[in-house]
């Protein structure tokens, strides 16, 4: 189904540094407004959270509407107070949910 | 009486047309299902104008993806910080497009996504402090090739 979300964020930054980090994920996002070809309409399936968590701590989040465009693109900033993990994940319609995990290290 | 000269009704014809106009160019009023999403997402308390940059292209040739960033001012501390961002197009069959929640940890109130957007129209933002002030932003958005249906 799903490939493999693409993460691009720096592998290490100072103290205190925001850096930015940009997501992209692959997904149809059907919005339920499109028809098929015998008029039937077909049923929304999208990704309605995306959710970032730095250490177990919250980063950012965003709930997501069918107004977002296929393999939504998700850009945004985060402060690095110390070395650890990122946690990313897109929630699905239907349950399923994509995970990705960026380690980030201090500058030496 | 003094006749009016050409300059002068120049003028007079100018101010006309940008008092018809007026009501476009400034705050439109939000109606319908975008004002409901305001609403829900306000408490039906008006936010102020200001602080928010939202970055859309003026003509938008395919309403599929259309970028859209958004650059709030906050220092972005434990003690005041952006929360919540919600993100409207008045003209599309669902007004929501997203809600952006940012933390302390976010380090900036920065974000860009690519919505969709079924004909020219309205975006707005609304952003709510961590005090619970609120700000909005409106921009309109020329769509030649509309992103929803089909």
């Amino acid at each position: 189904m799903a490939d493999k979300p693409r993460i691009k964020l720096p592998k290490e930054a100072a103290k205190g540094e925001v850096i930015q980090i940009k997501t992209l994920v692959s997904h149809v996002m059907e919005s339920g407004q499109r028809k098929d070809a015998q008029g039937k309409a077909i049923p929304r399936k999208i990704i309605n959270k995306f959710a970032c968590e730095f250490n177990g701590k919250p980063v950012f989040s965003c709930a997501l509407e069918p107004a977002i465009s296929a393999n939504p693109y998700v850009q945004f900033d985060a402060r690095v107070d110390e070395a650890g993990t990122f946690k990313f994940s897109w929630t699905d319609d239907d349950g399923t949910v994509i995970t990705a995990e960026e380690k980030i290290a201090f500058k030496a | 009486m003094r006749a009016i000269n050409r300059r002068q009704a120049f003028a007079l014809g100018g101010g006309f047309v940008m008092l018809t106009l007026m009501p476009i160019a400034a705050d439109a009023e939000v109606t319908g299902d975008a004002a409901k999403w305001i609403e829900t997402f306000t408490g039906g308390k008006p936010p102020a104008k200001g602080k928010i940059a939202l970055d859309l292209p003026e003509i938008a040739e395919n309403g599929n993806t259309v970028p859209l960033s958004i650059n709030i001012e906050s220092p972005m501390t434990a003690d005041a910080y952006v929360k919540d961002v919600l993100i409207i197009a008045d003209g599309n069959p669902n007004a929501g497009v997203a809600t952006l929640s940012f933390t302390p940890l976010s380090g900036k109130a920065e974000a860009s996504i690519r919505i969709r957007l079924a004909t020219t129209q309205n975006v707005i933002a609304v952003a709510k402090m961590s005090d619970g002030s609120l700000f909005m932003e409106q921009k309109t958005v020329k769509v030649t090739i509309g992103g929803c249906g089909g």
